[in-house]
């Protein structure tokens, strides 16, 4: 009688354990997740649907492709993408660039190398192995010509910003694994350019409404507080419709450029994340596998034992 | 404590080894038989659970240092160079970093569980103390191993935990630079950081030893709180016990993937992505969240020495635990006064972390302040005090009992529990079936009411179409119209039948 209720009280007892657990995890979590400042706060960042969301996520190349484009035309023309190589375009996982392709474009662009034999410095075409060429020789020169204002690296900015889910969102977002307020910040800023409001309209800077506060002039606040929302930015809207050609019929719109430009910039922060949720699935289901057999074996050595 | 039975290696190669070094009955006596009370239950499996944990940080951070390097010019492009180009680098590190996290999950339900079940009580106090002691020296690993990717947060963090120490009367300002090598944050402050980050693990690990020598030789504590008297009590550590925590820390890991797989950098800041800046501060200066609490008491007090003050003292006070209890009962299971006052204290951990992750100004300060000063009061004032006036339930006389009283006790509550459900289910029995005969009641009648007036209807349109009114009536409300048509008896209804069915489809 009492070995058929031990067997029976087990499960019950694991049940409660786990969710005290998974309550603390939670718990854990939560004081995590709701760290503020998570980098420059988005006032309204839109929650975007990504392909490369959740355990089964993955890059469009198409998408990264089309990002890319953008990338190359508008936005290297101030930001540096200095961790990405011209071969990783090649790479599995990423834009789906041959590796002939690569190199093709490697050889577009003019290479600084030296110094040679002759101790001197000299240029060459590049090499699929040269990472993405800077638009400029130093950050001192980039913010000479950006009137004092660094562009950032590309590399790593979509994991670089972000803004705070709060309650209760960043507890959903353990289960959803929802990491995508980068690229959501990243759109919401390409879209968020407005035309100033009057009160600041001779206001330095270019007004964007995807911003929480900043920089607010003057003439915009009553008794100290902002009347409008959003801030001004040292960066000129470098998006408009139909200025970059894309040849796959893809609409040549400022939404769709900043998707896919965000997209792209997921993908160079985080070029290893095709492979790492697909051994993540595996890895999972194995474990869980391994557990419940795992806990037949416990079970059964327990057995014979009142605990 | 229970004897353990002596074990003598019968093979000559055996007897040759344990005759000098007595490896094998040390394996056999303290890995195997050794015996362990029969009660555990699950929140015991942590030991084993920080173990694996400890392992995985050793293994993947001597992998890491393998291709780090400790330079404030080089050290974010090296863990760049991780993350892209070693191979399954990205795995590695993430690993690292995801692992240390849930190392302190791991460690905090640990402390908890040493403090509901009185494991810190005689004859084990030195047992705990020597876990505080690890619980220290995992902070400064903790810390120092943050600094080591030479993001934003790192450098921040750095300055902001270093500066600490310029409280100190007199000798603030040269203790800190001290402590940097130079008058800021910089490269000697990384370099000293990555060493004292690849030696703290180690002598983690000696303390663990001798943690789990203290435990060996005083036994396990068990949820009843009374020791194990005779070999009923106990069961062989293995294959019982390692069964069991190997199953639990493979639950663990599931729980560890799913993080370290599918997002791996939700419990880390954005900022830290971007490469150290002396000249730009960060909005807010924030610590990985397992310090989230510390940085709340840190913060609560006004002043700064006092602030540094208090947040040690926390962890300070620890250590006298084993003598701030007088209770008579080990378990809180017997003190429900006290259990009540520990869920509270566990409350008050989480909202201190809360506190932490907010900025230091306005009502969260004053909020911080009741945290903390309810913290202190727990272990100074409630623990001792309710130890003293606080009559525990009767204390079970063996571990064998507490654990047929378990039994008893989960037998009530099933049998409860099933009788409550076949109640239930009588219930809705009856429910269900006085809902069906009613439903059928009406049914009935509507179906003659309706049958009754089509027949008197279908006399005079017989000439004209008589399936067209029906179509509108159908169309409007197709359930109402349609169903008891549909449920009236089929020799009556047949001539509406062939009309009806169109029109509910539709619907």
């Amino acid at each position: 009688m009492s070995q058929t209720i031990t067997t029976a009280s087990v499960p019950r007892r694991l049940l409660g354990f786990s969710a005290t657990m998974l309550a603390a995890a939670i718990l854990a979590a939560s004081v995590a997740g709701s760290s503020p400042a998570r980098a420059s706060e988005v006032a309204s960042p839109s929650d975007n649907w990504w392909t490369f969301k959740a355990p089964w996520g993955y890059y469009d190349d198409a998408q990264l492709k089309r990002g890319f484009k953008v990338f190359r035309e508008v936005c290297s023309a101030c930001h540096s993408m200095k961790y990405i190589a011209f071969r990783n375009l090649a790479d599995p996982g990423g834009p789906g660039f041959t590796e002939e392709e690569a190199k093709a474009l490697a050889e577009e662009y003019t290479v600084k190398d030296g110094p040679n034999e002759e101790g001197e410095m000299f240029e060459r075409p590049g090499k699929p192995s040269d990472r993405w060429p800077s638009p400029f020789a130093n950050d001192e020169a980039a913010k000479y010509a950006n009137n004092g204002a660094l562009p950032p690296d590309f590399s790593l900015l979509a994991k670089a910003r972000g803004h705070e889910r709060g309650f209760p969102w960043f507890i959903i977002d353990m289960v959803t694994t929802h990491q995508e307020s980068g690229p959501d910040y990243i759109y919401a800023l390409m879209t968020g350019y407005e035309d100033a409001p009057e009160c600041g309209a001779d206001f330095e800077g270019y007004y964007n409404t995807a911003f929480a506060v900043g920089g607010v002039p003057e003439g915009c606040k009553e008794d100290g507080v902002s009347t409008i929302h959003g801030t001004y930015l040292a960066m000129a809207p470098p998006l408009f419709d139909d200025l970059v050609e894309y040849d796959d019929g893809t609409p040549q719109t400022i939404d769709q450029y900043a998707r896919d430009v965000a997209a792209f910039m997921m993908w160079a922060a985080e070029p290893k994340l095709e492979e790492r949720k697909r051994i993540g699935i595996a890895v999972v289901l194995y474990l869980i596998l391994l557990s419940g057999l795992l806990f037949l074996v416990k079970k059964h050595i327990w057995r014979n034992v009142e605990h | 404590m229970l004897e353990i039975e002596k074990y003598h290696p019968k093979s000559r190669l055996g007897r040759w080894v344990q005759s000098r070094l007595p490896v094998i009955s040390l394996v056999k006596e303290q890995f195997i038989d050794f015996p362990t009370p029969k009660n555990l239950n699950y929140w015991w499996t942590f030991g084993m659970i920080l173990t694996v944990m400890l392992v995985i940080q050793l293994l993947t951070g001597i992998v890491l240092a393998m291709h780090y390097t400790p330079h404030e010019k080089m050290a974010f492009d090296s863990i760049e160079h991780i993350m892209r180009d070693v191979n399954f680098g990205w795995l590695i590190r993430y690993m690292h970093a995801n692992g240390a996290s849930f190392f302190f999950l791991a460690v905090y339900v640990h402390i908890f569980r040493g403090l509901y079940y009185g494991s810190y009580r005689a004859p084990r106090e030195v047992l705990w103390i020597l876990g505080v002691l690890i619980y220290l020296v995992m902070m400064t690993t903790g810390f120092t191993g943050y600094v080591l990717p030479w993001g934003q947060m790192s450098f921040w963090a750095a300055t902001v935990i270093t500066s600490m120490f310029s409280a100190v009367p007199e000798f603030g300002e040269p203790i800190v630079q001290w402590l940097w090598g130079g008058f800021s944050v910089g490269n000697p402050t990384l370099q000293r950081f990555y060493s004292l980050h690849y030696l703290l693990p180690f002598i983690i690990a000696a303390i663990v030893l001798l943690h789990v020598w203290a435990l060996h030789y005083v036994g396990s504590n068990n949820p009843a709180g009374v020791e194990p008297k005779t070999k009923q009590d106990t069961v062989p550590f293995t294959p019982h016990v390692t069964m069991k925590d190997l199953y639990a820390a493979v639950v663990f890991l599931v729980l560890f993937s799913w993080f370290l797989f599918f997002q791996p950098n939700y419990l880390g800041h954005p900022d830290n992505y971007i490469p150290a800046d002396p000249l730009v501060t960060p909005q807010h200066i924030v610590p990985e969240w397992y310090y989230l609490p510390f940085y709340a008491m840190l913060r609560a007090v006004p002043d700064k020495l006092g602030g540094v003050l208090v947040m040690f003292a926390s962890i300070i006070v620890l250590f006298f635990v084993p003598w701030l209890d007088p209770c008579k009962a080990k378990s809180t299971r017997y003190r429900p006064i006290y259990r009540l006052f520990f869920w509270v204290l566990v409350a008050d951990c989480v909202f201190l972390g809360w506190l932490g992750s907010k900025p230091a100004e306005g009502v969260y300060v004053a909020l911080a302040q009741y945290g903390t000063g309810y913290y202190f009061v727990h272990f100074i004032i409630l623990l001792p005090i309710l130890g003293l006036i606080e009559r525990p339930k009767n204390l079970p006389p063996t571990i064998s009992a507490a654990v047929l009283e378990d039994i008893a006790e989960h037998e009530k509550k099933d049998e409860a529990r099933r009788k409550k459900k076949e109640a239930q289910a009588a219930q809705k029995k009856a429910e269900a079936a006085k809902k069906k005969a009613a439903e059928e009641e009406a049914a009935r009648k509507k179906a003659a009411d309706e049958a009754a007036k089509k027949d008197a209807a279908a006399k005079p349109a017989d000439a004209t179409k008589p399936a067209d009114p029906a179509k509108p009536v159908a169309g409007a409300k197709p359930t109402e119209a349609a169903k008891p048509a549909d449920e009236a008896t089929p020799g009556d209804a047949k001539p509406v039948d062939t009309s009806t069915p169109t029109p509910k489809k539709e619907g």
